[in-house]
């Protein structure tokens, strides 16, 4: 560690590597899901699968997107609920 | 049968055409059959980094064209056993070329070379398409900065979704100093991030521009300079040796080292 890094890590700086490894990390997740237009759709579609075995979901009422805030990735699903199945354990 | 290399990046100006340029030199001091084929039609470079720009008749379009056969186009590097330019059209529109051209040219050198090595132009449009288009293999170019790391992650998308068989990464102009600062990506941030093999670092060295000056790639001159050792470094890698990376940072203290080691930095 050289004096920089010390004096960065002394004043909880972060170092110009490591806001640029963030950034990339961040933008990337972006880039690669909004490359193939169906990768969401297909998400979409699994996670309805899923949460069935549960509970009956209005499909026409539901959206998963993506959006980024200041320092992370973050996927929403909200599903509209007609039903929960009555005998699940 | 021969290998056909291209050397892509997405981003422009991070060393497509000089990494070309001395990989073929290093293969062809290697004893190999080498054609280098500049794709990037409009804008021809790798004739002057190669220093044979005075020498050219025929371009890559008069072959797809059939204006001369493929031979009368090969310029021959006297300087090296086996080394063969194809240069790129200067006047002509990106167009000129297509994908089915360009991988039937690929398929009659391979009958004859050893390595065809594809210089790529930047971006991700129709000359991109067409210089992976005959290719077996990628070589990805990058810089460890965001924007080069970013492209190089699109395009190793768009060549994983192709017929290339494999892609491995060399990241080029790093600076140890800066490195050892935090001010600049790591080997090891740029390889987490893409999850690509690695086949060579190249530091950033004004050996390079020297050389490029004169026409006369590093790979070249046996001057120790750390970017020729890097390069030849990956010609082995190329040609199936195991080489260990350079290390970058002997010059560090002691002390730096030991943490590095134990992982304390
Ligand atoms: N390792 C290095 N150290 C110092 N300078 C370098 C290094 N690699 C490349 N350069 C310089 O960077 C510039 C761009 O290199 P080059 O032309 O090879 O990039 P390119 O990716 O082919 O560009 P383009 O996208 O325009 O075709 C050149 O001036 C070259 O000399
Ligand atoms: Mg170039």
């Amino acid at each position: 560690m050289n004096l920089r890094a010390l004096l960065n890590a002394l004043t909880g700086r972060k170092s110009s590597k490591d806001v640029a490894k963030e950034r990339l990390r961040l933008v990337l997740v972006h880039d690669r899901a909004s490359v193939s237009p169906e990768f969401l759709e297909k998400i979409k579609e699994e996670i309805i699968r899923v949460i069935s075995k549960y509970m009956e979901i209005d499909e026409s009422n539901t959206v998963v997107n993506m959006h980024r805030s200041d320092d992370s990735a973050i996927l929403e699903a909200n599903l509209a609920i007609k039903a929960i199945r009555r005998n699940i354990h | 049968m021969g290998e056909v290399i291209v050397i892509t990046s997405g981003k422009g100006g991070v060393g497509k055409t000089t990494t070309t340029a001395n990989l073929g030199v290093g293969l062809a001091l290697a004893e190999k059959k080498v054609v280098l084929i500049d794709a990037d039609i409009g804008l021809r470079n790798l004739d002057v980094v190669m220093g044979l720009e005075n020498r050219i008749v025929y371009d890559l379009v008069d072959v797809v064209e059939g204006r001369c056969r493929t031979k009368q186009a090969l310029i021959r590097d006297k300087r090296y056993h086996n080394l063969f330019l194809l240069p790129a059209a200067q006047t002509r529109d990106k167009n000129a070329v297509s994908p089915e051209q360009m991988k039937k040219l690929c398929q009659e050198l391979k009958e004859e070379y050893d390595f065809i090595l594809v210089d790529c132009p930047a971006g991700i449009e129709q000359g991109f398409r067409n210089a992976i288009a005959g290719a077996d293999q990628a070589l990805i170019v990058t810089t460890p900065e965001v924007s080069a790391v970013r492209d190089a992650d699109r395009i190793i998308g768009l060549v994983e979704a192709g017929e290339i068989k494999m892609s491995r990464l060399i990241i080029n102009r790093l600076r140890p100093d800066m490195v050892k600062r935090g001010d600049m990506l790591d080997i090891d941030d740029i390889l987490e991030i893409l999850a690509i093999e690695l086949i060579g670092v190249v530091p950033d060295d004004e050996k390079i521009i020297i050389s490029t000056n004169r026409g006369e790639p590093v790979a070249a001159l046996n001057d120790g300079s750390p970017s020729g050792k890097a390069y030849r470094n990956i010609v082995r890698r190329l040609l199936g040796e195991t080489v260990p990376f350079l290390d970058f940072y002997k010059n560090q203290s002691f002390l730096s080292r030991l943490k590095r080691i134990i992982g304390l930095s």
